[in-house]
């Protein structure tokens, strides 16, 4: 089978800048990832900021070079035949204003699809419609220097979609984004991924809900190593037999992570320190569990404010992984 | 094979590579102000500059506006404008693309012959000194005695080495663009400090046997040299032989040694570039942005 995307044992390694020639230093940014994304499907790949996620979209989009391994998108390989994968692919980062500021948001458009080789009547009935799509049709003839980093944000997601690309990579889209256009843009994604079983698209994200929401399958990757991947429907399914509770509570009082995870049954504990309280994530090995840690708290005056059984999320997923939540390794990095 | 294939791609590639990166840039060339600015500001640039350079002449010379002197630094300086804006402009296309409007990554991205890309970036430019050395030209005939007779130029001669000139310029342009893509601190400086260090060995401004004897072969390996030499030639003939330098070359002889020099550039322009690209990606630079 030819996979839309598929690595092998793929790595890159920075070497640092201004280290001693003495003591050179690297950095692992990704480690023998192997990933096969087939035609069709709508893949995310989560994991926290320096994760390696925006490495591997670089080297899948032909941008930098891996320093071992192989990647191949629609069969081709990203370093051999370069000029080959660019005519099929197409990218979206979010976060960032890029664009000509002189040219409006149409021109724009218009231009890049005459790089693509789109012809110019059917490039500009595209462009009408996508923007229509993104709301952002009555901007069209507006300079993009004029416009706010999130509308900047519609006009590229246009941009990506525009050339109908075999596979489109797109890197954290909806960073920048209200919650508004973020709902719109995640509806999109998803309509456009199903209105052709040709169309591959892969999803950076660090919201999980985000992938939880649109993703077929995702890969969970932390230090650039690919940690878990399947549909995040069977990514949960492994944590069933586990209970998950979140907890509101008066401040831990001294109280640290290490102990709680010390009692019995309890799997793991995330301590989220919210104004004049405290919140815990806890993974426990059954409901059992519970009763030796509430007991830990009330002996040490701390009051339970709020209790919550829940179904497992990806989150509980990555702190089951990883051992901290992606946002706790945000903070560690 | 792949290789071969991203070195030269079908003539549709190229063609709308070069098509649309000369509309881009024309865009960004007239559009930054309003078009009445845009002309003044077109007209007053070049005038100012020859201006600086008139009054030092006048103040070395003692105002000796009739030696031929003058006429070699006046259109030496007028042509040397084609250096500033064909070759630093397209390496200066990467910056721009890549540090301003971080737009690099998506014009690497998409399937364009990037070298071509950057020829196109740069006809905006080749447009834009053509109307300052127009303007110059013109202002140094009206103005400053410049004598330049119409039914003694050899046309021929002054186009053909215009059009050759322009290529080598762009090909010196796509080696300057390479390095560029190499560098991250300090980029913004060498397009312009290239240009101005070329400017002392090309006989822009003095013959090069003004240049103590070992800086000279440094001003005969660069085909500036001999292209400002065959516009001088074909539009002043006897004036420009007047000096000794190239005096022994013929009209014929200076050609084929831009030529020769313009493919070699060519083919040089080519390797650096390919491995400067290649290098760049191998270190993630391309999509680069410093804000340094």
């Amino acid at each position: 089978m030819e996979y839309a995307i598929h690595t092998e044992k793929l790595g890159r390694v920075y070497k640092l800048r201004h280290a001693k020639k003495e003591d050179p230093q690297e950095l692992t940014a990704l480690q023998d990832v192997n990933l096969q994304v087939k035609p069709g499907e709508l893949f995310g790949l989560l994991g926290p900021n320096g994760a390696g996620k925006t490495t591997l979209i670089k080297i899948l989009t032909t941008l930098l070079g891996p320093t071992s391994g192989v990647a191949r998108v629609t069969g081709l390989d990203v370093t051999q035949e370069a000029q080959n994968v660019r005519a099929r692919i197409n990218m979206v980062s979010g976060g960032e204003s890029s664009g000509y500021g002189l040219l409006t948001v149409r021109e724009n458009l218009w231009m890049f699809s005459q790089f693509y080789g789109l012809p110019s009547k059917a490039a500009n009935q595209r462009i009408a419609e996508l923007l229509k799509i993104v709301g952002l049709e009555d901007r069209k003839n507006t300079k993009s220097s004029d416009l706010s980093t999130g509308l900047r944000q519609k006009m590229n997601i246009v941009r990506g979609f525009m050339t109908d690309p075999d596979v489109l990579f797109l890197d954290e889209p909806t960073l920048g984004l209200d919650v508004g256009a973020s709902r719109d843009v995640r509806s999109f994604i998803r309509q456009w991924v199903d209105a052709n079983p040709t169309r591959t698209l892969l999803l950076t994200t660090h919201y999980m809900v985000e992938a939880d929401e649109l993703c077929d399958r995702v890969a969970i990757i932390n230090k650039g190593r690919v940690l878990a991947c399947d549909t995040p429907a069977n990514l949960k399914r492994g944590l069933q037999q586990d209970a998950i509770f979140k907890m509101m509570l008066s401040p831990l009082n001294g109280l640290n992570v290490t102990q709680l995870e010390a009692l019995a049954g309890v799997k793991k504990v995330t301590h989220i320190p919210q104004d004049g309280a405290a919140e815990l994530d806890l993974i426990l090995e059954s409901d059992e569990a519970l009763g030796g840690l509430v007991t830990l708290l009330t002996s040490n005056d701390i009051h339970i404010r709020n209790l919550e059984k829940r179904e497992p999320t990806l989150e509980d997923v990555f702190v089951d992984l990883v051992g901290h939540s992606m946002q706790e390794v945000e903070v560690r990095e | 094979m792949a290789n071969l294939k991203s070195l030269f791609p079908d003539r549709a590639t190229f063609a709308r590579s070069f098509r649309m990166a000369a509309w881009l840039g024309w865009q960004i060339e007239s559009n930054w102000t309003d078009p009445f600015l845009f002309a003044i500001y077109s007209i007053i640039k070049p005038l100012s500059g020859a201006a600086i350079l008139v009054v030092m002449y006048s103040i070395v010379s003692g105002g000796n506006f009739e030696s031929p002197i003058f006429p070699y630094i006046y259109l030496g300086n007028a042509f040397y404008m084609y250096v500033g804006q064909v070759m630093t402009g397209i390496s200066w296309a990467i910056i721009d693309d890549r540090e301003h409007y971080k737009t690099l990554k998506y014009m690497y991205m998409a399937p364009i012959h990037m070298p071509t890309y950057l020829m196109g970036r740069g006809v905006a430019r080749f447009i834009v000194a053509s109307i300052s050395v127009l303007i110059t030209i013109l202002f140094g005939v009206a103005f400053l005695h410049i004598q330049i007779d119409l039914a003694a130029v050899n046309w021929g001669l002054f186009f053909l080495s215009l059009a050759i000139g322009v290529v080598m310029l762009a090909m010196m342009g796509l080696i300057l663009a390479g390095v560029t893509l190499m560098l991250a601190n300090h980029v913004w400086f060498i397009g312009d400090a290239t240009a101005g260090a070329l400017y002392l060995f090309s006989g822009a401004i003095f013959p090069l046997d003004v240049l103590p004897a070992f800086l000279r072969p440094i001003g005969f390996i660069m085909p500036i040299t001999y292209w400002l030499e065959l516009l001088r030639r074909s539009l002043v003939g006897s004036v420009a032989q007047a000096f000794p330098t190239l005096a022994g070359f013929s009209n014929a002889q200076l050609l084929y040694i831009l030529i020769g020099l313009t493919v070699a550039f060519g083919v040089l322009s080519a390797v650096v570039f390919h491995w400067c690209e290649f290098r760049a990606r191998e270190r993630g630079m391309l999509d680069m942005v410093t804000n340094y």
